[in-house]
C-alpha cells in the first residue's frame, strides 16, 4: 500500500533529515513510526502526501507520488494533523467534515449520510452543528479524525494523534484508532499508544532506520530505544 | 482572557450570526454583495458638503439590522477598533477650511466642519454595511457567490484564505503577548525595543500555521471551486430585494429627501 524506495530529503541544500530510506507498508497494517524529536517523522508523513518533494521514490497503491498523480493519491490518504486547530478550519464540524467529500465531488446526500454514520460510530453526534472556536482540546481532536474518517480514506496517517490531550480524551482517541480497520501509519513518541494500536513499529533515528519489527519486540527493547533517546512504554516496565 | 484572546472570539463569532436564520441571512449572497456595493459607491458619490443629502442614507443601514436582527451594539463593539481609524481621515479637514457656510443661532460653521462630518459619516455608513453583510453571510457563500461572478478564482481564494489568516494570525499574537506578559509582568503593552523581533516572531509563527491550514485544505481536496459552500440558483425574490434596494439609493441619492421630509411639515 505504501512503499518508500531510497528516499533521502534535505529542506535547505545539502542538509539531509531523511537518509536513503526505504519501506514497505502491506494493505491492512497499523504500523507505528517512532522516533525522538526531529528525527523526521513528520517530514515521512509530508513526502508521502506529496506535500513535500524528495529524492527516490515513493508509491501508493502502486502509484508514484508526483505531481499529476496528487488528487489520486490524497483522495487514498487521511491525513490527521499534530495540530487539531490547523485542520478544523470551518466554522463547525459539521462543515469540516463535508468540505473534502464534496470537493471529491460526492453529492450532498451521499456526504450527509456518511456524517451521520461517522459521528454515530465515534459516539459524537453531539458535536456536529457545535462551532470549532467552542470546543474544547479533546473534541476538536476526535473532530479531526471524523473529518477525515468522513473522506473513507483507504489509509490514515496520524501525526502524534495524542499530543496535548488529557488522560480521559487520550484513552477515547486510542480505542478509536484500534477500532479503525484501514491502514494505518501513525508517528509518535507516546509509546504506550503505539504498543496499544500498533503490530508493527519503524523506529526513526537522524532520518534513518534504526529498527523495523513487531511491536512487541522493538517496544520491549530497553537497550535500544534508551540509544534513541526513548524510554520503555509504562506497560512494558515490569515485565522481562 | 486577554485582550487578544477576546479579539479572536469575537472574529468566529462573526461566523455564529451569519449562520442565523432571517429573511437577509437567506437571500443570495450574491444579491447581498451587489447591493452592498452598490450603496457603498452611492454613499461615496455625495459631494464633500452634502451633508443634509447624505443624511437620509442611514436608512438603509437601520433597516437592515432591524429585518436581520442583528444588533447595533454588536456591529459598533465590534468595529470599536476600525471605526475611529476610519473618522480620523476628516479629522484636519477644519484647519484647511475656514470659510463659513452656514450659520446656525448665531454660530458660523465653516466648510471644513461639514466635510468633516460628511467624511466621516460615509466612512461610518459604508463600514456599517460591510458589517452588515459580514454578519449576515457566511464567508465561504460570500465566496462562491464571488466564483458565480466571475471574479478571478485567484483573488476568490485570496480573500478567503486571508479571512482564515487573520484568525491564525490573532491567534498567535494572543499566544505571544500572554508569553510576553508573563515575563514583563506590570508592563503595560510591548515594549518598543521588542516590536521588531515580536513582529518577525508573529510573521514567522503565522506563516507556518497558515502553511499548514492550507495544505490540510488542499490534501481534503481544494481547488477554488467552493463545492462545500451552500449556494442555491438566483431566485426571483433575490432581484427582486436587488431592484428594489438599487431603486432605493438611487432615490436617496437624487430626489431631496430632507427637503420632501421638511416640506411635509411645513405645508
Ligand atoms: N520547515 C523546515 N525547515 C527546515 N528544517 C526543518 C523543517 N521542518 C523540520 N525540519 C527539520 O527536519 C528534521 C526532522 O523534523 P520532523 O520531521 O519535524 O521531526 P519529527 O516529526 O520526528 O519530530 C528536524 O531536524 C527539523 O529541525
Ligand atoms: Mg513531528
Amino acid at each position: 500500500m505504501i512503499e518508500f524506495q531510497n528516499v533521502s530529503f534535505a529542506y535547505e541544500k545539502k542538509e539531509y533529515v531523511l537518509h536513503d530510506m526505504s519501506f514497505r507498508i502491506e494493505k491492512g497494517e497499523s504500523v507505528g513510526l517512532i522516533g525522538a524529536n526531529g528525527a523526521g517523522k513528520s517530514t515521512i508523513m509530508k513526502l508521502l502526501l506529496g506535500l513535500l518533494q524528495g529524492e527516490g521514490k515513493i508509491l501508493i497503491d502502486g502509484i508514484e507520488v508526483k505531481k499529476d498523480t496528487l488528487g489520486e493519491i490524497r483522495a487514498k490518504l487521511g491525513f490527521v494533523l499534530q495540530n487539531s486547530d490547523n485542520q478544523m478550519f470551518m466554522p463547525t464540524v459539521y462543515e469540516d467534515m463535508i468540505f473534502g467529500p464534496l470537493n471529491y465531488g460526492l453529492s450532498r446526500e451521499v456526504v450527509d449520510q456518511r456524517v451521520d454514520e461517522v459521528l454515530k460510530r465515534l459516539d459524537l453526534e453531539y458535536l456536529k452543528h457545535r462551532y470549532n472556536h467552542k470546543i474544547s482540546g479533546g473534541e476538536k481532536r476526535m473532530g479531526a479524525i471524523a473529518t477525515i474518517l468522513a473522506m473513507e480514506p483507504q489509509a490514515i496517517l496520524m501525526d502524534e494523534p495524542t499530543s496535548a490531550l488529557d488522560p480521559f480524551n487520550r484513552r477515547l482517541v486510542i480505542n478509536t484508532i484500534r477500532e479503525l480497520d484501514q491502514t494505518k501509519l501513525i508517528a509518535s513518541h507516546d509509546l504506550d499508544m503505539i504498543l496499544d494500536t500498533c503490530d508493527r513499529v519503524i523506529l526513526i533515528s537522524g532520518g534513518r532506520i534504526a529498527a523495523d519489527g513487531p511491536a512487541k519486540e522493538i517496544l520491549s527493547n530497553k537497550d535500544l530505544l534508551e540509544a534513541n533517546r526513548m524510554e520503555l512504554p509504562l506497560s512494558m516496565m515490569g515485565k522481562k | 482572557m486577554n485582550k487578544m484572546q477576546k479579539a479572536l472570539h469575537e472574529l468566529s463569532e462573526m461566523d455564529e450570526l451569519a449562520a442565523r436564520q432571517s429573511p437577509i441571512h437567506s437571500l443570495h449572497p450574491a444579491a447581498k454583495l451587489i447591493t452592498t456595493i452598490v450603496y457603498i459607491l452611492i454613499t461615496l458619490s455625495f459631494d464633500k458638503y452634502d451633508l443634509s443629502g447624505l443624511v437620509p442614507m442611514v436608512l438603509w443601514p437601520v433597516i437592515m439590522f432591524q429585518v436581520s436582527g442583528v444588533d447595533v451594539h454588536t456591529c459598533f463593539y465590534k468595529l470599536r477598533i476600525v471605526l475611529p481609524l476610519v473618522m480620523a481621515v476628516g479629522l484636519f479637514n477644519p484647519f484647511f477650511d475656514k470659510e463659513i457656510m452656514v450659520t446656525i443661532g448665531g454660530v458660523g460653521i465653516s466648510g471644513g466642519v461639514i466635510s468633516m462630518i460628511t467624511l466621516m459619516l460615509k466612512g461610518v455608513f459604508c463600514l456599517m454595511m460591510s458589517f452588515l453583510l459580514m454578519a449576515t453571510t457566511k464567508i465561504d457563500s460570500l465566496c462562491a457567490a464571488l466564483r458565480k461572478l466571475h471574479v478571478p478564482a485567484m483573488l476568490v481564494s485570496l480573500l478567503q484564505l486571508t479571512y482564515r489568516y487573520v484568525g491564525v494570525m490573532t491567534e498567535e499574537l494572543a499566544v505571544m503577548t500572554e508569553a510576553y506578559s508573563l515575563r514583563a509582568p506590570g508592563q503595560k503593552g510591548i515594549h518598543v525595543s521588542a516590536w521588531g523581533s515580536f513582529l518577525g516572531q508573529l510573521l514567522l509563527r503565522s506563516m507556518d500555521r497558515a502553511q499548514e491550514l492550507f495544505s490540510s485544505m488542499m490534501l481534503r481536496g481544494y481547488h477554488e471551486h467552493f463545492h462545500y459552500a451552500d449556494i442555491r440558483p438566483f431566485n426571483i425574490k433575490d432581484a427582486l430585494f436587488m431592484g428594489l434596494c438599487i431603486a432605493f439609493f438611487f432615490l436617496l441619492r437624487y430626489a431631496d429627501i430632507a427637503q420632501l421630509i421638511g416640506g411635509l411639515f411645513v405645508r
